[in-house]
């Protein structure tokens, strides 16, 4: 693996499903009575947020907590950090107090491959999502539990997903996960179907490695695995689409819809859902949607992350290693 | 370049037959000391141990004609040497459903040296319970302490130099059952 | 002043000659001329050019005067062989009145190392909405005869078409930086296959070459000429070729960067790669070396934008935009268009001289290397490589975006009427 985690793209099949297997043996933690291992024990992370997101933080600083690292939550909003001309500022004078990771959410793309490339900083840096660019964690985290409802739990360690086919539903223009899903589901072999209105297709995207199409009805039926994004009702105002309601009626998902899917499929959701908009209340109590394992998830899959990146002298090395007591 | 073979110089200690002979009796000498082995637990510490906790488990039910509890103790993440290599891929840890609290654990691994894998193990073992009691089965111990930890049941004493290495080599994943004393490969 | 004779320079690279200049003028051009009583530049292999002229340069004078002052701004002129720049109008204050623009045009020739040619804003404060006093600038002792919101684009079609009528009475030209604004909120790159992977916002093509072809037809309507700032796109080029053919008077320049760089490097998310418009594709690379070669893109000016280092020393996002140029146009021109066959010395001089001289008016400037001419000339090592040292500018940023790469040709002497601004590579 490389020294810092900025893209879901920079990941070999094998890193990925190294994670994958660790996160497997981290969620085992969260059955025990302790739920917590020394092994960071030491390590100071900075949870660096320049951008609102309660839920991926806490996920970190659980993820962190358990492995027994020190934990600094450092929120840019409130304080006198606003805009990005202090990012080097900011992550000078947290690395002067011994940092060893930044996990770092910015609302600019690229502001995590700044803050690890440009010699502002010795420590690790985990994107914790930035700008419409990337969110690897989440990818991996929603990887994890297409792995484990798809394959098993047991059955999935050391399995990639090859041939799964998987949709992604939503803004994919606006979309870091949708990226992030894109690069990482293709380097585990599945077949990724994009399906937006056009409005929110970016233009370029003919090179990335998946399908598009501008029909949910069609693409149900074969897929493994059904992500609805968050639409966020100002595109509207930007005229994306014409209404919530037309959006909703083309690309919500709703019982109808869901009955369409292969019985074994899930639904899933980052999160926030916006219950009405791409996802009916039904279909997001379904026992089919995983939002809340997503969650449970992401912790086991940061704690695989920040054990695999600063757990040892270096980050670890993916090929199997002969040991000899 | 030096084709040298390492395996090639590595003499055998004890054979399959030998750790089967030595296994079963470790499991004689717990039913023994633990009284009839009622409340043990037997927990293999990856690789190896678990396979040889496998093995002692089904002699005990042999010879106690009950099934013993036998499960995996990962201690990957309480090493005590976890900075001075890039981080290991983890090992399942798998507690007994009835798990650990009040049992007589017998830890189970292949060699014994520094003791530091142990004292990783105990630690481990403290976040998932409070064990009546720890006892410490291992195949071989080849001396060199560095903790003060000692065996409660061992398969063969190797007085080994440091310049030796010992390799356990057991049917589940390796395909024969053997112990090999070899020379330390020196940087060529 | 006394006479200097350039000995055996390749004059607009053709066959070795002996300039001579005496005071202000060029006094003769020919083999063997006399050295007597004066000071002798030995130029054997190097090409003589006539000074160069950047119709689009940033001297941030007045109000951004830690990125750059005329003093330095010219300083860097004269190191990377020019002999006039034209100094935007988006100063602080704006330069849309005489006041501004004759300061500007004053400390430029109170420097001396290269003659500063204000352009006047179009609108007021640049804001697309009231004409500014577009006589007035003309009348002053700036002369100005360039009109421009760059930075910003004229994007009203009405107030665009008053100005090209109006500055019709005295002969301006309105140079418009072409980005159509509602198809670029939130752009910060090229849009395409790299802004899609890397989540940046997208600039459209489109959006430069919806205002070309507008403005061209404005242009055509109301009988008057239009210049296009730093065109950069392939699609672009062929709405100026379009319109040449109609015989519209358009002109239009090139950025050097435009010409070399291309959005790939926006990967690296490296802010010395942000500029306005953006870096795009190999294609419109290509196809801006062709047009520069054909002469469907007129000009090289470029679009020297000195920034802190602060406001590039940060994320993509909060970076300013925009590249220092001035020191560098000339080896990078070198590189796309001499060095692979697209032009000749005599084209390089024709590009960065007389065409931009032309289309500003710059009296004296862009004339040819010959006697009775004034001596503002251009020495150029063509044979030298080296890698870029921003450290060495004489600008005061240093946010260029070749920092490290090897590029071909170094100035090694300017002078301006006569007077040697820089010698040996370094400024007097």
């Amino acid at each position: 693996m490389q020294r810092h985690l900025i893209s879901a793209a920079d990941l070999t099949r094998d890193d990925a499903v190294l994670i994958l297997d660790t996160a497997e043996e981290m969620a085992r933690v969260a059955d025990r009575p302790i739920k917590k291992l020394p092994t960071l024990r030491g390590r100071t992370i900075v949870n660096l947020f320049f951008e609102d997101s309660t839920r991926t933080r806490i996920s970190f600083e659980a993820a962190e907590k358990r492995l027994s690292a020190d934990v600094i939550n450092f929120s840019a909003k409130g304080s006198s950090v606003s805009k990005g001309e202090s990012l080097k500022d900011t992550a000078q004078t947290l690395e002067a107090m011994g940092v060893d990771a930044v996990v770092i959410r910015h609302g600019a793309s690229g502001a995590p491959y700044r803050l690890a490339n440009s010699g502002w900083i010795d420590a690790a840096v985990v994107n914790a999502g930035d700008g419409t660019h990337q969110h690897p964690t989440q990818a991996l985290l929603d990887a994890f539990t297409m792995r484990r409802r798809l394959i098993g739990p047991d059955a999935g360690i050391g399995q990639d997903l090859e041939g799964r086919r998987i949709t992604i539903v939503g803004d994919v223009l606006h979309s870091r996960v949708a990226r992030s899903n894109v690069d990482l589901l293709h380097t585990l072999g599945a077949e990724v179907t994009l399906v937006a209105p056009p409005t929110l297709v970016p233009v370029g995207i003919e090179s990335w490695p998946c399908e598009v199409s501008y029909d949910l009805d069609s693409t149900l039926p074969k897929s493994d695995a059904v992500m609805m994004l968050r639409v966020q009702r100002e595109r509207m105002n930007a005229a994306f689409f014409p209404t919530e309601r037309e959006y909703s009626r083309r690309y919500g998902l709703d019982g109808d819809r869901m009955a369409r899917m292969p019985e074994h499929a899930v639904v899933m959701h980052p999160g926030p859902m916006v219950r009405g908009m791409e996802i009916t209340a039904e279909v997001a109590d379904s026992d089919r949607c995983t939002v809340v394992e997503q969650v449970a998830n992401g912790v086991s899959i940061r704690m695989a992350v920040l054990y695999l990146l600063l757990g040892g002298n270096e980050p670890a090395v993916t090929q199997t290693r002969t040991e000899e007591k | 370049m030096d084709t040298h073979d390492s395996q090639s110089d590595a003499r055998p200690v004890l054979e399959g037959p030998d750790i089967a002979r030595v296994l079963t009796r470790i499991a004689h000498e717990i039913v023994e000391r633990a009284k009839g082995a009622d409340d043990v637990v037997l927990l293999g510490i990856p690789t190896r141990g678990v396979f040889l906790a496998r093995r002692i488990a089904d002699k005990l039910e042999q010879i106690t004609e009950r099934k013993v509890p036998c499960g995996s103790l990962d201690i990957t993440m309480y090493r005590d040497d976890l900075r001075m290599h890039p981080p290991r891929a983890l090992a399942r840890t798998e507690i007994p459903g009835d798990g650990i609290d009040g049992k007589l654990v017998v830890l189970v691994d292949d060699v014994l040296f520094s003791g530091r894998t142990i004292r990783a193990a105990l630690d481990a073992l403290n976040d998932i319970g409070r064990p009546r009691a720890v006892q410490l089965a291992v195949l071989v111990d080849r001396g060199h302490r560095e903790l003060p930890i000692r065996a409660d049941y061992v398969g063969k004493n190797l007085p080994t130099s440091l310049r030796e290495t010992v390799k356990v080599q057991l049917a589940e994943e390796d395909g024969r059952d053997t112990v090999l004393l070899g020379a330390k490969q020196t940087a060529q | 002043m006394s006479k200097i004779l350039i000995r055996g320079a390749k004059v607009l690279g053709g066959e070795p000659q002996d300039v001579l200049i005496d005071g202000g003028t060029i006094a003769e051009v020919g083999s063997g001329l006399s050295a007597e009583g004066a000071e002798i530049v030995e130029a054997e292999g190097k090409v003589l050019l006539p000074g160069l002229v950047d119709l689009h340069t940033h001297l941030r004078e007045p109000g951004r005067e830690d990125s750059e002052t005329v003093l330095t701004g010219t300083r860097a002129a004269a190191s990377g062989g020019y002999t006039t720049v034209f100094a935007m109008a988006n100063t602080f204050p704006v330069a849309d009145t005489a006041g501004v623009v004759e300061q500007v045009w004053r400390l430029g020739k109170e420097h001396g190392y290269c003659d500063v040619q204000p352009i006047g804003a179009v609108t007021v404060g640049l804001e697309g909405r009231k004409l500014a006093e577009l006589g007035a600038m003309h009348e002053s002792a700036a002369g100005v005869t360039v009109f421009s919101d760059d930075g910003k684009c004229v994007h009203d079609a009405v107030i665009m078409r008053r100005a090209l009528e109006y500055v019709k009475a005295f002969g301006g030209v309105v140079a418009q930086h072409a980005q159509e604004p509602r198809l670029t909120e939130g752009a910060e790159m090229n849009e395409g296959v790299v802004s899609a992977e890397l989540g940046l916002g997208g600039w459209p093509a489109v959006a430069e070459e919806s205002i070309i072809a507008r403005d061209v037809l404005l242009a055509d309507h109301v009988g008057s000429r239009v210049h296009i700032c730093h065109l950069s796109t392939a699609g672009s080029v062929e709405i100026v070729r379009w319109a040449k053919s109609r015989g519209i008077a358009v002109t239009a320049e090139v950025t050097p960067h435009h010409l070399l760089l291309t959005d790939e490097l926006v990967r690296t998310y490296n802010p010395v790669f942000k500029v306005n418009p953006p870096l795009r594709t190999e294609r419109d690379v290509m196809a801006l070396r062709e047009a520069l070669a054909d002469g469907t893109i007129d000009i090289v000016a470029t679009d020297h934008a000195p920034h802190p280092h602060e406001d590039k020393d940060c994320e993509w996002a909060a970076a300013a935009m925009g590249m220092v140029g001035l020191e560098t146009a000339l080896s990078v021109v070198q590189e796309t268009m001499v060095d692979t066959g697209l032009l000749d010395w005599a084209g390089v001089a024709d590009r960065m001289s007389f065409k931009p001289a032309q289309i500003g008016q710059a009296k004296g400037h862009g004339r040819p290397v010959s006697a009775g001419e004034p001596a503002n000339l251009t020495l150029v090592d063509t044979a030298y490589r080296g890698s870029v040292d921003p450290a060495g500018f004489a600008s005061r940023s240093r946010n260029t975006p070749y920092e490290g790469r090897e590029l071909p040709g170094r100035v090694t002497h300017t002078w301006l009427r006569g007077k040697a601004t820089l010698v040996d590579g370094k400024l007097t």
